[in-house]
């Protein structure tokens, strides 16, 4: 019983250890890309190719989700703010919380499933069918050509994905707030517009894309290059990439959060 | 050694930490030949080439290609030799979303200058020499497995290399592709002066092309020679290895225990 | 994919991004952040500031014309400090007031700025005198049960 006790103890051990060490693996590999990133500028068709598949692939999801995420926080919105005699709060209601919180946030975190994952079973795949290895003997840096390509792809795309999540999820409470509903159209835009300040609100959240991007496309291209090359192994690094970039995400957006907005009060 | 002596190791050990891979190796391949390397699987020839290609570093001893020391190299003297190294994977691992033309294409836009039109003839060229000119167009999923590889040695000899590896190029072919494929590696090797090492375990295609053979068992080179000497051997892990015979110095059995005693008889008393 | 429309989606995408960050900018946003630059700062003293918040507007005739940069305590006198930033365009008489109103019944609260009528102007660093602090709505209760108690009692000694 003592030698499964002490089993238990030293495997719980010897994980943190692999776990830290796994984390500076990944720190250096995040340098590396950062170091390689000539190549992702100078011939930029290979980076406007990713936003292709990252960015552009993804807007269907993006802007129906912010539609629906909009109109569902007209009807929400709509409802609380009624028996507070507030409806023509409605406005703000909606676009702060798009714009602070939800465009961000949640675009990332659909960013991370669809493009996330397909960014790590490919890279996966190519290490697995020995495709990266070829190109490094052919003398062709993988990191360079393959790997910082995207990550600049997801950087770029991740604010203007954001952005119009946003913009989308507005037209979503409108339409349910004033078209449906009945809310006053005057005080729903001005009053909005009263209160929601571009440097603070906006500005931020296209930070917080702006972070939120980074983190996601270094988790997938990470998960990806370091994948056992084998099928479960491939599966196993999408898996991980979705939950690792989610935990981050809502990470992330609580310490922005904090540090964004605590001089409101 | 002589001065047509391109790939030339000397007692290189090689191993991940506690578990040696190889121990004290000793192989060298001139100029216009073509090298096999045999041995049974898991037996380090793979790591072979990549100690050769650069990618890992000896423990012990000296890898040296065209009298260059590889693990000495840094970053840009490698990448530099590399171009003149050419390595066919077993798979063929072609670049999935990039068209056959592309593929072979791949080096030259990288590592060239050349204007488009250029580029576009020596492609061609080099598919024509692996008879594949009419695909150019397809993409690597349309293709077949043989069909795939010799794409890929087209692409392998874009940049006219005075070394090509080969890593199981016979693996899983029917019988005219493994014929295709061995007179091509012949064919190339002869026209264009290069040298071949073509690691493998398919014995009947190989012995039909090659010059040279190492046999590499445990770690060591057990035995060596031309192609005649290989097949007349009588060391008793070649002739196993030769003759496709199912027990000799590699057993058949994992070993294990008695087998009595495995399956728990009684051993009956005298 | 060809080259050519993959060129023409992706500008396309990039295209409609910004659109949406500039319909977030003006549409539904708006610049509000008066610049510093554009600023001068003066100084007023209150006995209570109620609720009134930092960043909060500084209206005259119910225009926006500054906000307030931050409130501080002053150990001296034992007063509030409010600091407001006002906009450059717009010149206060010397011994203009003010007064922290609450926009609604239960709205957020503002500076409230009256001019005077002095031909001097403020300017950067100055002090307004003349502060009307905020009503506090317990001390507003009390006053009006007082009140009603002192109504009461002068009812009943007739």
């Amino acid at each position: 019983m003592l030698k499964a006790l002490f089993g238990g103890v030293s495997s719980v051990g010897r994980q943190t250890v692999d776990g830290i060490w796994r984390i500076g693996y990944a720190t250096r590999f995040f340098f590396a890309i950062l170091l390689h990133s000539g190549t992702a500028f100078s011939r930029f068709g290979l980076t406007i190719r990713e936003i292709y598949f990252s960015g552009v692939l993804s807007l269907i999801i993006i802007l129906v989700s912010g539609l629906f995420v909009g109109m569902v926080l007209g009807l929400q919105g709509y409802e609380t703010l009624q028996t507070y005699g507030s409806e023509e709060a409605l406005g703000i209601l909606v676009a702060l919380s798009l714009v602070r919180e939800l465009g961000p946030v949640v675009a990332a975190l659909l960013f991370a499933s669809r493009a996330g994952s397909a960014i790590t079973a490919e890279i996966g795949l190519m290490k697995a069918t020995e495709q990266l290895t070829a190109m490094e003997m052919m003398a062709v840096d993988p990191i360079a050509r393959v790997v910082a390509p995207r990550f600049w792809a997801g950087v770029l795309s991740m604010p203007l994905l954001a952005a119009m999540f946003s913009a989308v999820g507005i037209m979503g409470g409108y339409l349910v707030g004033v078209v449906l509903i009945g809310v006053d159209e005057g005080s729903f835009w001005s009053q909005m517009q009263a209160k929601v300040d571009f440097n603070l609100d906006i500005m931020n959240g296209i930070i917080k894309s702006v972070v939120f991007g980074i983190a996601v496309t270094a988790i997938a291209l990470f998960e990806g290059y370091d994948a056992p090359p084998t099928a479960e192994g491939v599966s196993g690094a999408t898996t991980r990439t979705v939950v690792t970039s989610s935990l981050a995400i809502l990470a992330l957006d609580f310490m922005l959060t904090a540090f964004m907005f605590r001089g409101l009060n | 050694m002589t001065n047509d002596t391109l790939v030339n190791i000397e007692n290189v050990s090689f191993g991940y930490n506690a578990r040696p891979v190889l121990k004290g190796i000793d192989l060298s391949a001139r100029r216009g030949q073509v090298v096999a390397i045999m041995g049974s699987s898991g037996c380090g020839k793979t790591t072979l080439l990549r100690l050769i290609g650069g990618q890992l570093k000896p423990n012990q001893g000296i890898v040296r290609v065209a009298g260059e020391v590889v693990s000495e190299l840094d970053q840009a003297s490698l990448y530099r030799l590399r171009r003149k190294m050419g390595m066919l994977f077993q798979f063929g691992a072609l670049f999935t979303d990039m068209s056959v033309f592309d593929n072979v294409a791949f080096q030259l836009r990288e590592h060239t200058e050349l204007p488009e039109d250029v580029i576009r003839d020596l492609v061609l060229m080099k598919l024509n020499a692996v008879g594949l000119r009419g695909a150019a167009g397809l993409m690597p999923s349309e293709l077949s497995g043989g069909m795939a590889r010799r794409v890929a040695l087209a692409r392998a000899i874009a940049l006219d290399p005075m070394l090509i590896m080969y890593d199981e190029p016979f693996a899983g072919l029917d019988p005219i592709s493994l014929g295709v494929t061995g007179n091509l590696i012949r064919r190339l090797t002869d026209t264009l002066g290069l040298t071949s090492l073509v690691v493998t375990h398919d014995v009947q295609e190989s012995l039909k092309i090659v010059d040279y053979v190492y046999f590499v068992s445990e770690g060591v080179v057990e035995a060596q020679g031309t192609a005649e000497e290989i097949r007349s051997s009588g060391l008793p892990f070649v002739h196993q290895f030769v003759h496709g015979e199912p027990d000799g110095p590699v057993p058949f059995h994992y070993p294990a225990l008695p087998y009595a005693e495995d399956l728990k008889l009684e051993v009956a008393r005298a | 994919m060809n080259r050519v429309l993959l060129d023409f989606w992706v500008g396309l995408f990039v295209i409609v991004g910004i659109g949406a960050l500039m319909f977030l900018a003006l549409k539904v946003g708006s610049m509000n952040s008066i610049k510093s630059a554009d600023t001068y700062e003066v100084s007023a003293y209150f006995d209570n500031i109620g609720g009134l918040k930092s960043r909060a507007p500084v209206k005259s005739a119910g225009v926006v014309v500054g906000r307030v940069a931050n409130i501080g305590f002053d150990s001296g006198n034992y007063e509030a400090k409010v600091m407001l930033k006002l906009d450059k365009r717009y010149t206060f008489p010397k011994d203009s007031s003010a007064s922290i109103m609450t926009s609604g019944l239960l709205g957020e609260q503002y500076v409230g700025l009256q001019p005077g009528g002095d031909s001097v102007k403020l300017k950067n660093g100055d002090k307004i005198q003349i502060t009307q602090s905020a009503v506090v709505l317990e001390n507003l209760i009390g006053q009006f049960l007082y009140n009603k108690g002192q109504d009461g009692a002068s009812n009943e000694s007739h």
